[in-house]
């Protein structure tokens, strides 16, 4: 055993460990805690995560890879989701797509080289009727179109 | 003018309504938050009391709101924007509103508000009865299951209950995977209460007394309403130690999923609530005899549970006498994708395909035909204009080799693309296997190679008899509905659009 220094990050996980560790199969919910502090899951949380709630750090790493949500790299300043399921492809979201990746200049799971904003793909926010659906940091748009995009992107900017 | 209703939800909520909400209490009006009554392309859609009822105006903007009051909204004024009577809006009148008979009108967080329109009254009259009474009612009422599988209700609950063990769980299924479906969302926001009673009532009818509802991390505006409602409903004594003072313990907590489409299969929810990953569990043991835990365990989907208050409050028979054959009761179809009027339709089993797509839906947005609609979600078949009088009914949809599931319809007009959508179908399906069965895993990725063969021209005849082939090997290969169903939206757009799943010439 090494004592490292705790670091913001070390606390944080501590505390989603002290929070939710006592709870009936815990480590999803433990997972959620961490990304909802830290934006994602570093690769030392998965450590001190397992040591925490008496797992192999293996099936910590098994449970958070095979979650879609869960995330291992820094995400981007914000995060854009965009629906690609169906029911949004039945009102043109595929433009929306090649529209988003090509303005932001990365494709899904990736940030921009200046750490501003994550692309994310999700298939169906429940907002089907009213599609192509975006969510920009938890805020949900309906009708997105790609100038429509373009407008909220640079009005988050000037809010920012 | 001293109050008005704007609606929380979040469909709502994307078109402005926080806005118009402020708007509204910036001219010092009181505000009441209520769910969506599910009429999305009026939303925002503000309400008002007036002697004759609720008077509705929409699409509202903020910049409408000084010319609303201005016209005398708080009386029903005209105004371009004014619908009237909003319970006369024939898309409303012609319902059959049972499970939403309170979205729209009560404001969700409010426990109150519940009581006072009737909320709680099926748990009273089953803290009355025996577990074996209540199983029973439900049995009775004819109520399958709305998660997809349309399993009776009753059956289930009667394996939970007859289990000789002390602990057993109820789990709600609100992992609402399925595109072109918002029922349950709808319900979670909007009414949760109704959810909450109906799990409660399942807890004292089987002896559980643990509940958990699994909710998509997708819906960060239910989980806020479930847990808001939960806080109430237990500082109040609707849950806890002694439920109403029963001496019956319920406790209910919520639980978030994490973007993984497969969790929404029992099985693998179950494992997702135990912190595993969601692989899917071989059957048998049945969840209901060794579930969450290894414990007896009721999971219903929210539409099924949401049913259950109203069956207990008014008796089985009332239930039942709506809907057709074995299909009881009513079905909350959701309007999704390319149609005008989009929104949520209550109505008993029976109604046609075409009535919803046009009497209801106005047909398609883009004022072109609608030429394909998938019922059921990304593992539904897609049904052409010529099978659009199908009634919406469990066996008729199984009849023509289509599926109800959890009641969404999505709407494509004449511009869709048959064979994306089908190479979207193994792509979905490769994305979202939990990669315990080969076929699923890997014949699902190779099933989007065959249709990128197929329309580049090689040897497309051969590829046609490979893409059947793998379509027959995941639908006996397969552990689960995602592998063993994923063929049903390639088949169905191959059957009924097969001049679209020719070579295409290359630009
Ligand atoms: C791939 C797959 C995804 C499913 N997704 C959901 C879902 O999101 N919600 C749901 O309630 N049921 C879903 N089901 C059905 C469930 O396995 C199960 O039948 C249902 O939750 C039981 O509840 P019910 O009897 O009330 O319908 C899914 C099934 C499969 C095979
Ligand atoms: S069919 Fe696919 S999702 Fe279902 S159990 Fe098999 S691999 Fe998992
Ligand atoms: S399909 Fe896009 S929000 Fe449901």
């Amino acid at each position: 055993m090494t004592s490292v220094e705790p670091t913001a990050e070390s606390q944080a996980v501590a505390a989603a460990i002290a929070r939710h560790g006592h709870e009936p199969g815990p480590l999803i919910v433990v997972l959620h805690a961490v990304q909802d502090a830290l934006g994602y899951i570093p690769e030392q949380a998965v450590r001190q995560i397992a040591d925490g709630l008496n797992l192999s750090r293996a099936e910590v790493f098994g449970v958070v890879t095979f979650y879609h949500y869960f995330r291992t790299h820094k995400p981007g300043a914000r995060t854009v989701q965009i629906c690609r399921a169906e029911a949004c492809q039945a009102r043109g979201c595929q433009s929306l797509e090649r529209h988003a990746r090509e303005k932001l200049g990365i494709d899904y799971h990736e940030t921009t080289a200046d750490g501003s904003t994550s692309l994310e793909m999700v298939f169906c926010m429940g907002n089907c009727a009213t599609g192509p659906a975006v969510r920009i940091d938890g805020r949900l748009y309906s009708h997105v179109t790609p100038e429509r995009f373009d407008a909220l992107l640079a009005h988050q900017e000037n809010a920012l | 003018m001293t109050r008005v209703y704007v609606p929380k939800d979040s469909t709502a909520v994307s078109l402005g309504a926080d806005e118009v909400a402020a708007a509204f209490a910036q001219q010092g009006i009181e505000v009441i938050r209520t769910g969506s009554r599910g009429l999305f392309w009026l939303e925002p859609l503000v309400e008002v009391d007036t002697p004759a009822g609720r008077c509705g105006y929409g699409p509202v903007g903020a910049a409408d709101v000084g010319g609303l009051i201005a016209a005398g909204m708080s009386d029903g004024g005209a105004h371009p924007l004014a619908i009237g009577l909003v319970e006369e809006h024939p898309y409303l009148k012609s319902q059959q509103r049972l499970t939403f008979r309170h979205i729209g009108i009560i404001d969700p967080a409010s426990l109150t508000d519940y009581l006072a329109h009737g909320g709680y009254a099926g748990l009273r009259n089953a803290l009355s009865m025996t577990g074996a009474a209540i199983v029973q009612a439900v049995a009775d009422s004819g109520l399958r299951g709305r998660g997809g599988a349309a399993f009776p209700t009753g059956i289930k609950w009667k394996t939970v209950l007859d289990q000789p063990v002390t602990q057993k769980y109820v789990t709600c299924n609100a992992d609402e995977g399925d595109s072109g479906t918002f029922a349950d969302r709808l319900v979670m926001e909007g009414d949760p209460f109704t959810l909450i009673e109906g799990m409660t009532i399942a807890g004292v009818a089987v002896g559980a007394t643990q509940g958990f509802i699994y909710c998509r991390v997708e819906y960060p505006e239910s989980i806020a309403a479930l847990r808001t409602a939960i806080a109430a409903a237990k500082s109040a004594g609707y849950l806890g130690e002694s439920v109403c003072g029963s001496g019956k313990r319920f406790e209910l907590d919520v639980r978030v999923a994490a973007g993984a489409y497969i969790c929404g299969e029992e099985t693998s929810m179950l494992q997702s609530l135990e912190g595993k990953r969601g692989e899917v569990r071989v059957r048998p043991p049945l969840p209901a005899i060794e579930g969450l835990f290894g414990k007896p365990t009721i999971v219903n989907n929210v539409m099924s549970l949401a049913a259950v208050p109203l069956i207990l409050e008014k008796g089985p028979t009332y239930y039942r006498d709506f809907g057709m054959g074995r299909s009881r009761g009513t079905i909350a179809l959701q309007l999704a994708g390319n149609l005008k009027r989009g929104g949520l339709v209550e109505r008993a089993f029976g109604v046609t395909l075409r009535e919803i797509l046009y009497d209801y839906g106005g047909g398609s947005a883009s004022g072109r035909p609608i030429k394909a609609v998938q019922v059921g979600g990304p593992l539904g078949a897609y049904l052409p204009e010529s099978q659009f009088d199908t009634p919406l009914d469990y066996e008729a949809f199984a009849a023509v080799g289509a599926l109800v599931g959890h009641g969404g319809i999505v709407a494509f007009d004449d511009t869709a693309d048959m064979a994306a959508l089908a190479r979207y179908a193994f792509e979905f399906c490769a994305y979202e296997s939990c990669g315990k069965c080969t076929p699923c895993r890997i014949g699902s990725t190779r099933g989007a190679h065959v249709i990128d063969n197929l329309l580049a021209g090689h040897e497309p005849e051969r590829q046609k008899v490979l893409l059947g082939e793998l379509c027959e090997t995941l639908i006996h290969g397969s552990l689960c509905g995602l592998g063993g169903m994923t063929p049903f939206p390639v088949q169905s757009a191959m059957k009924h659009f097969p001049d679209e799943f020719e070579p295409r010439s290359q630009h």
